[in-house]
């Protein structure tokens, strides 16, 4: 068996052009964390189940773990690391889970990040149950939701009151 | 004064790090130049290895290497420790790294393939040909104790143990009480499933001679030891650090897995680094389970309730292979002693082998299946005497009186279990008010009148947490006034550093922003036990509490005599040390560290100030005799008993006529761990525990085929809770009993929320329901076939009394919410 033939990949990763030669099969999400270092996205269950690996796909959520990095060839892509404000302080989300013990280990955490903001971009005003159905496809095993469900509510408290994009 | 932080809600000094992507898990660590590991793992329960052709694979492009048993040497080809030793565990086997000849469970690891990428050496290790003769699987506990079929040939009827302990005699007082039952309860496994699974990473610095392990485990120094044994390295020669640990509860705790010794052995044979990162489906087939146990209870009561003898025995599934001792088991015979004394108890467990998964601690650690066992045996005693399911409880409360409250057994450490504090009374009455227990017939009637099923349950507990030996903790006052904080264990999200900056920040009078805790890190700590049984609070908590206190009297000692005043008359705040009522007279805490430590060369401005022209007696030491430099102590905390935690949870279910659906209407929790340190990490804590509880009441299951096949492995088909299985709200009230084996008070906090969730599920289930149910988890399927055999007359019913149609228990009367 011989070595595998390498694609180049450009893509648009927290505002910033990005390359990459990589083979066909290499997933997006071990693309973002070793091709490209951004190591802030997490793989739980590498089947689209946990959600860990949630990023935005041109702002919507996806599992990076289900796309290859070969198919996000021209697209933007959003990591939990560019969620952060441009002075480098805690975006909204990232905030209100700070405030609300949303984490605990914080492996899943990149994951409900992404997924909050790109709902919140969406729905500024969530109900509690539409908090609830926006992030009931990502799995967290240390919090029992409890927090991460008031860290959303509250994300869009932060939102609102500042009057910033999530 | 500086505002005291014990005790306080304060935000975690991990989170800005972790929710903006800059947490350091183990695939994050930088890892330039390594090449990667993939195993080869057994298809089958049981068989026996007759060669392995790696022909095909070691022509992959990019394959470094690839390694079986027969490449192993010394201490490395040697059966995998024994961690605890039990003289009742009679036949102990452990695995070996890789497996020699035989295999005890799918998911065993058999060749280990090197590559220069995961991709290819995953292409390799499905090119890898094990020829194997497979032999007859022993699954579930009933199957294991008939004994037919063995699992380890030289070990006669799958027994790896037999265990008794007692006090009084259970049979005689059984025999002469006016009541007794004989009951069985079957609960079934789970697993830990945190959301990082394991992974190793070995760099070997040839020219050093120096071995740096990165390992997500709960216990750094553990693995340290356990490297070092293996590979035959001086401990000095090995460095072992835990970075963020993406979760543990229990499986973490469990080493060296194999992938720890293997991963360093390669990369030294290798020169250069090596990593493993478990896959989903490796954690799954490779990693331990926990909880399955068949239950058998005779318990003998009076017309109260109270109970006279008990007697229980336990068939525990401990898997292929017993590495963990009889830890788990050993931890159920005693904690089902819960909050309550009976007059006599007996307990037998016996330990079998299966070929499946091995079983190791999984958050609560047999103190799941010990509340299931007595407290579904509560509920029946008090069906059987038409009583209220709390009052029978409360009939067989430990009193505050009581305490130390010595049972005469013997705890998981080796040492007597005897509880040191609590108020179960008052526990269970603020429980009552919480969930308002005693107007609970009056919903169940009005929901019955709208065609609805509602059911309450009540479960209690008592968690010994704070096992020994000791924990340390480092504390350093640099000269620019920050303190370095190190602490042995690991640290997996339950906010260690956050709490050991509380409480030195109380002891040192400095901003939390000035403290910086590292854990898991054998450079910083080289002393150190792990994270298990609840025990980092109280271990390491007390630890750093005696340590800061070592450097707060150092520094006052230090700025007393550069300030010529006595240090009694000092005080420490916001990072200065001043005279008490006259703040004028002070000096920073970082210029005490300066003076701490005698110059003889200037670094910086600061240092200046301790070289050897800038003053002091000429006759006198610079370091006086007994004294060493630096303003930093490091302090052991060792404890000869545990602590004990308690707690009482309630639920209110609702289940569909129909589908037979559980969902949780309401769930309450009574907690008592002694002091908080932070309130809102200890609520995290539950609420995460208590979704574990019910995931494992509800949901989660290994569903092993009779082959030893684990068909579910993976997260499509284990069903772990999302958001929507949980409840909504956990209601949530504590009781404060300071434990009285700490200078904190504290008692430990981590697993007590999964503790009842089985127990408590299945009495509300059953209350709705009106028939007995004896084994859980339970699915809706599961329930939907229980009513129908109940309709045909095959599961008895069963009816639990209305507290309100007991004269003594009156709403009037009861004791009212405490504060």
């Amino acid at each position: 068996m011989t070595a595998e033939e390498l694609h180049d990949v450009s893509l648009v990763v927290n505002g910033v052009l990005r390359t990459a030669q990589v083979p066909a099969r290499r997933l997006l999400s071990d693309v973002l964390r070793h091709d490209l270092g951004l190591t802030g996205t997490h793989v739980g269950c590498e089947h689209g189940v946990c959600g860990a690996c949630t990023v935005l796909l041109d702002g919507r959520p996806v599992r990076s773990c289900l796309m290859l990095g070969v198919s996000a060839d021209g697209h933007e892509v959003t990591t939990v690391e560019g969620l952060t404000r441009p002075d480098g302080s805690l975006g909204p989300v990232q905030q209100a889970f700070v405030e609300c013990h949303g984490l605990q280990c914080g492996f899943c955490t990149p994951g409900f990040v992404t997924t909050a903001t790109a709902f919140l971009r969406e729905n500024a005003q969530p109900t509690r149950d539409e908090a609830v159905q926006a992030i009931s496809g990502n799995l967290c095993r240390c919090t029992g939701y409890q927090n991460i469900v008031r860290s959303v509510l509250r994300a869009a408290e932060i939102v609102r009151d500042q009057g910033v994009q999530p | 004064m500086t505002t005291r932080l014990f005790g306080e809600p304060v935000q975690r000094v991990e989170d800005p790090r972790l929710v903006s992507g800059r947490g350091r898990y183990l695939d994050d660590v930088d890892d330039t130049g390594a090449v990667h590991a993939a195993f080869v793992r057994s298809p089958h329960a049981h068989a026996r290895v007759r060669g392995i052709d790696v022909a095909e694979a070691i022509d992959v492009d990019g394959v470094v290497g690839i390694y079986t048993y027969d490449d192993l040497e010394g201490a490395a080809a040697e059966p995998l420790p024994l961690l605890i030793p039990h003289p009742d565990l009679a036949h102990p086997r452990t695995g070996y790294a890789l497996a020699r000849d035989l295999v005890h469970h799918v998911g065993e690891p058999v060749v280990m393939v090197v590559a220069t990428d995961r991709y290819v050496a995953e292409d390799a290790a499905e090119r890898v040909v094990v020829d194997y003769e497979v032999l007859p699987p022993v699954v579930g506990i009933e199957q294991a104790a008939r004994g037919e079929r063995l699992v380890h040939a030289d070990v006669p009827g799958n027994v790896a143990a037999v265990s008794t302990q007692s006090f009084g005699d259970a049979a005689a007082a059984i025999a002469a009480a006016p009541h007794t039952l004989d009951l069985h309860w079957d609960i079934e496994r789970s697993a830990s499933m945190p959301m990082e699974g394991k992974g190793v990473l070995a760099r070997w610095d040839a020219g050093e001679r120096r071995l740096t392990v990165f390992s997500s485990t709960q216990t750094s120094t553990g693995v340290r030891g356990a490297i070092a044994a293996k590979l035959g390295l001086p401990v000095t020669s090995v460095d072992v650090i835990a970075p963020d640990v993406g979760g543990g509860f229990g499986v973490k705790i469990m080493h060296p897995w194999p992938e720890e010794v293997l991963v360093p052995w390669v990369a030294v044979r290798l020169g250069r680094p090596v990593k493993w990162v478990e896959d989903r489906r490796e954690h799954f087939i490779s990693s331990a389970h926990e909880r399955g146990q068949l239950q058998t209870v005779k318990v003998g009561f009076d017309d109260a309730g109270r109970i006279l003898g008990l007697e229980v025995d336990l068939l525990h599934d401990n898997g292929a292979y017993t590495p963990y001792g009889l830890i788990v088991p050993i931890i159920t015979s005693t904690q089902i002693m819960g909050p309550y004394k009976p007059g006599a108890y007996r307990v037998t467990f016996t330990s079998l082998y299966t070929n499946t998964v091995i079983v190791t601690p999984y958050r609560g650690a047999g103190r799941p299946q010990a509340a299931y066992a007595i407290e579904r045996t509560m509920d029946r005693i008090a069906q059987h005497l038409g009583l209220d399911r709390t009052a029978v409880r409360e009939a067989n409360f430990v009193q505050v009186e009581d305490f130390p409250y010595d049972y005469g057994l013997t705890w998981q450490d080796g040492r007597p279990y005897e509880y040191d504090s609590g108020d179960f009374p008052a526990s269970m009455a603020k429980l009552k008010a919480l969930v308002d227990w005693d107007s609970f017939e009056q919903v169940r009637d009005e929901a019955r009148a709208q065609g609805r099923r509602v059911g309450i349950g009540v479960a209690c507990y008592v968690e010994g947490t704070g096992i020994g030996p000791y924990e340390g903790g480092h504390v350093t006052v640099e000269t620019s006034g920050k303190v370095k904080v190190a602490i042995g264990l690991s640290t997996q999200g339950q906010g260690h550093q956050t709490i050991c900056a509380q409480i030195v920040a109380d002891e040192l009078g400095v901003p939390l922003a000035d403290i910086e805790v590292t854990t898991g890190d054998t450079r910083r700590m080289g002393y150190a036990v792990g994270t298990f049984a609840s025990r980092a609070a109280v271990m390491s908590g007390n630890a750093v509490g005696l340590a800061a206190r070592t450097v707060r009297e150092k520094a006052l000692r230090i700025a007393g005599n550069a300030l010529e005043c006595d240090p009694g008359d000092l005080e420490l705040v916001n990072g200065v040390v001043r005279v008490k009522g006259d703040p004028s007279v002070s000096m920073a805490l970082g210029t005490v560290a300066v003076l701490a430590n005698p110059l003889r060369y200037a670094f910086d401005e600061a240092s200046k100030a301790a070289t050897q022209f800038t003053g002091g007696h000429v006759d006198d030491l610079p370091i006086a005799a007994g004294d060493e430099p630096g303003l930093e102590a490091s302090e052991f905390f060792a404890v000869s008993r545990s602590t004990f935690a308690n707690g009482m949870h309630a639920v209110v279910v609702e289940t569909d006529p129909e589908t037979a659906e559980v969902k949780i209407l309401r769930y309450c929790v009574v907690h008592d761990c002694g002091r908080l340190v932070n309130p809102m990490i200890v609520e995290g804590q539950i609420h995460g525990g208590v979704a574990q509880g019910v995931g494992g009441a509800l949901y989660e299951i290994m569903a092993y085929d009779e082959n030893g096949q684990l068909l579910n492995a993976s997260f499509m088909d284990f069903l772990m809770p999302y958001v929507t299985e949980v409840p909504d709200t956990i209601e949530i009230d504590h009781l404060e009993t300071p434990s009285t084996r700490n200078p904190l008070g504290i008692k430990g906090a981590g697993e007590a929320g999964t503790i009842p969730g089985s127990a408590l599920l299945a009495s509300a289930i059953e209350d709705a329901e009106g028939f007995a149910i004896t084994r859980m988890p339970i699915s809706p399927s599961e329930l939907f076939h229980l009513r129908q055999r109940h309709a045909a007359g095959e599961i008895p019913a069963v009816a639990n009394q209305a507290p309100a149609a007991k004269p003594m228990r009156k709403r009037t009367t009861r004791k009212g919410p405490t504060s």
